[in-house]
């Protein structure tokens, strides 16, 4: 039987930020994708706390974890809330429009 | 007092030259002629002065350059060539300016003109009373700029502005090798100022030095040197071409510059470097020589002109001639005389023909003229006085120093003398045929004009013509009346003092009689046969340019001058430019210099435009690759 331990929580956390990462880049479609691929990146980075806590027997990781999800939740608010602003003045979120930085 | 006369014609010009717009055109004629008739008179008493009581002084304005051994001052340097020559120069140039306000009172451009006038005075006013030949140098280039100046005054002419380059560039030929000419100076002697050079000259007299491979006599190449820019001033036979093209200007302008003034800058140059060319027999003759080919060649290419201007620029070119191989056989005296009485005959005749060109609304074609003698009898009577004296009719002011020149050089006693003299005394018979071809031709016979009714020709107005009668006086009686002081045995010696050296006294014998009657009956007997060919019988011109067609060809195309240098350095030159330009410049500097770079940079930046394309995860992108490598170096690390 495998024993769980410290190095396979870090593994899916990894996973899950590579995952995250790539989904920016990627991803040519739709801007609240890209607004899930950070909030994927927040959550491998929470996994990693609360193994971390765990692992080195200090609650106050999961205490950061805890002020983490509550960031990304109102963070994810204001970004949706900035998205559908968008919306209404460009009439699309679809990321290979909006390229108003060119140079 | 030396300064007013110098200083009054610059204030002149500036005033003129910069408020002439606001103080408006009368104003700017009036205070130019006022302010350069002072400086005329003020040289005259000048003139008197030196003559009196051999007055001499050398005023140094200021120090102009004062580095190592090189010491030059602006300075006022009055002696006799000097006096004579500010008389001959504010003189001229007083009545000119007054002239031109009669003959310049249709031209726009009025307070332009007088101002170059007053400058190139001031310009010429430096040349003459220098007492060094870097201001000698500053004078010579101001004058040549305001020649130019003035040739292409009517700028929208072209060819007047193709004129005025050619005038300058030639002048830059000769200017090249009297630059050369003071630099040897200075390297021999470690001075440029008169008195010093003059003094030192014996001890260089034997020095050898190799120029162009060639080992020459110091004295021989210094004076070739100088000799090369007078050549270039004077309108010398090789560097004429720019002379009879300078006629484009304004006549007032011709008669001032290109007759009376500057291009005597040269004989005055060599005049006044007398203790230079005394010891260089070598130099002396090639003056000779030049003066005499120049004089002959100028006379010949008269006799076909048709430019009422440009005949009389051939002339100007023949007299300078004259001078110089009066200087070359040594008789410097003699060539300032002669100098003196052209300024008077050759400006008179120029402003004369100005008056005619004025009644025939700027026509100067003398086929398009003829039979106005009763209409213009103020102008024919002034012109034929200047004619008279230019040809050496006896008694006027020509007959005197042209003939001390032929003179003179019959006495010289040597081959290259007894040549002169016979060139000299040919050419005076042709200045004559072609003097009184002129007079015939634009005074006398049918009235040819199908443009101006010969009944609506009217006289210049009087201000043009007062100038021309002061000028006439002077025409008569200069000649007499300073024979003795410029020529005469002793009294010229005692009057010239320091200013000319002889290193061995002028010849006080006679040429034989015969000798001296040749010149003047030669030029009386052409008067009727001028009139016989011109006006009683033209067919048999005619039949002679009809058996003599090459000659005539090769005379109307002025010896083909321009056409040789066109081939020789025109062409070449162009084709040298035009390869270096489109070649060297276009295909290779350019190309890969400023041209290949900003091509390189262009692209470059195009690439670079790319890479700014807006999308944010691609700038995401970019930056987690920096931040891996950064991260990747700083472990391997």
């Amino acid at each position: 039987m495998l024993e769980i331990g410290l190095g396979h929580y870090l593994t899916l956390g990894a996973i899950i930020f590579t995952i995250g990462v790539v989904g920016i880049f990627l991803n040519r479609k739709n801007i609240i994708v890209i607004l899930m691929s950070v909030e994927l990146i927040l959550l491998a980075v929470n996994i990693n706390l609360v193994s971390f806590s765990i692992f080195i027997n200090d609650l106050s990781g999961q205490i950061f974890t805890l002020f983490i999800l509550t960031v990304a939740a109102a963070e994810a608010a204001i970004g949706l809330a900035i998205i559908v602003a968008y919306y209404r003045n460009a009439g699309t979120i679809r990321v290979e429009e909006i390229d108003k930085l060119k140079g | 007092m030396e300064y007013y006369i110098l200083f009054l014609p610059l204030i002149g010009a500036f005033i003129s030259g910069f408020i002439g717009n606001k103080i408006g055109d009368k104003f700017s004629e009036i205070i130019t002629s006022l302010l350069v008739s002072i400086s005329a008179l003020l040289s005259i008493y000048i003139f008197y002065q030196v003559v009196i009581e051999n007055y001499e002084a050398n005023l140094i304005i200021f120090k102009w350059i004062n580095s190592g051994s090189l010491d030059v001052n602006w300075s006022i340097k009055i002696d006799a060539i000097s006096a004579v020559m500010l008389v001959v120069v504010t003189l001229v140039s007083s009545i000119v300016h007054i002239y031109s306000i009669g003959y310049m009172s249709q031209d726009p451009h009025k307070p332009r003109f007088m101002a170059y006038l007053s400058l190139f005075t001031f310009a010429m006013l430096t040349l003459v009373t220098s007492d060094n030949f870097l201001q000698l140098f500053f004078g010579w280039e101001g004058v040549g700029l305001c020649s130019y100046f003035l040739i292409g005054f009517w700028f929208k002419k072209e060819s007047a502005n193709a004129a005025a380059i050619k005038a300058f560039l030639v002048n830059r030929v000769g200017d090249f090798g009297f630059a050369l000419g003071i630099f040897l100076i200075f390297y021999f002697f470690g001075t440029v100022n008169y008195d010093e050079v003059f003094q030192q000259i014996t001890q260089i007299t034997d020095k050898k030095i190799n120029f162009i491979g060639i080992s020459i006599n110091s004295v021989d190449l210094i004076c070739l040197l100088l000799f090369i820019g007078a050549m270039g001033k004077s309108a010398q036979i090789f560097l004429h071409t720019w002379l009879p093209d300078a006629m484009e200007g304004p006549t007032p302008v011709s008669a001032l510059i290109h007759a009376a003034t500057m291009v005597t800058a040269g004989v005055f140059l060599v005049v006044r470097c007398s203790p230079i060319y005394e010891y260089s027999e070598l130099a002396l003759t090639v003056i000779t020589i030049v003066g005499m080919s120049t004089a002959f060649f100028a006379a010949t290419v008269a006799l076909v002109q048709n430019d009422i201007k440009k005949i009389i620029a051939y002339s100007t070119c023949s007299q300078l001639g004259y001078m110089f191989f009066a200087a070359g056989v040594g008789a410097y005296n003699v060539a300032m005389f002669h100098l003196f009485t052209h300024a008077f005959f050759k400006a008179l005749l120029f402003l004369g023909s100005g008056s005619v060109i004025h009644s025939f609304k700027n026509e100067q074609d003398i086929n398009q003229m003829g039979g106005v003698w009763k209409s213009l009898p103020y102008t024919y009577a002034l012109m034929i006085i200047g004619t008279l004296a230019l040809t050496g009719f006896p008694f006027l002011s020509g007959f005197y120093s042209k003939d001390a020149i032929i003179e003179f050089a019959y006495l010289k006693g040597t081959n290259v003398g007894y040549y002169a003299a016979g060139i000299g005394v040919f050419t005076a018979f042709l200045t004559s045929i072609y003097s009184w071809r002129l007079i015939f031709k634009t005074f006398h016979g049918s009235y040819n004009n199908n443009k101006i009714k010969i009944e609506s020709m009217h006289e210049s107005p009087l201000v043009m013509l007062l100038p021309l009668v002061i000028l006439a006086i002077g025409a008569i009686a200069s000649g007499y009346l300073f024979k003795n002081l410029f020529i005469g045995y002793e009294s010229s010696y005692e009057f010239w003092g320091q200013s000319i050296k002889f290193l061995e006294p002028l010849s006080q014998n006679h040429p034989p009689s015969w000798f001296l009657f040749l010149t003047p009956s030669l030029v009386t007997l052409s008067i009727p046969l001028a009139f016989y060919l011109f006006v009683k019988n033209k067919n048999l011109v005619n039949q002679i340019v009809e058996t003599n067609k090459p000659l005539y060809i090769f005379l109307t195309k002025k010896w083909y001058f321009d056409e040789l240098y066109d081939v020789l350095f025109v062409n070449s030159f162009k084709f040298l430019g035009k390869f270096f330009w489109k070649k060297i410049d276009g295909s290779i500097i350019d190309r890969f210099g400023p041209d290949g770079i900003s091509n390189l940079i262009k692209s470059l930046s195009v690439k670079a435009v790319k890479f700014q394309n807006g999308f944010i995860y691609q700038y995401a992108f970019v930056m987690l690759i920096g931040f891996s490598i950064l991260l990747t170096f700083l472990i391997i690390k």
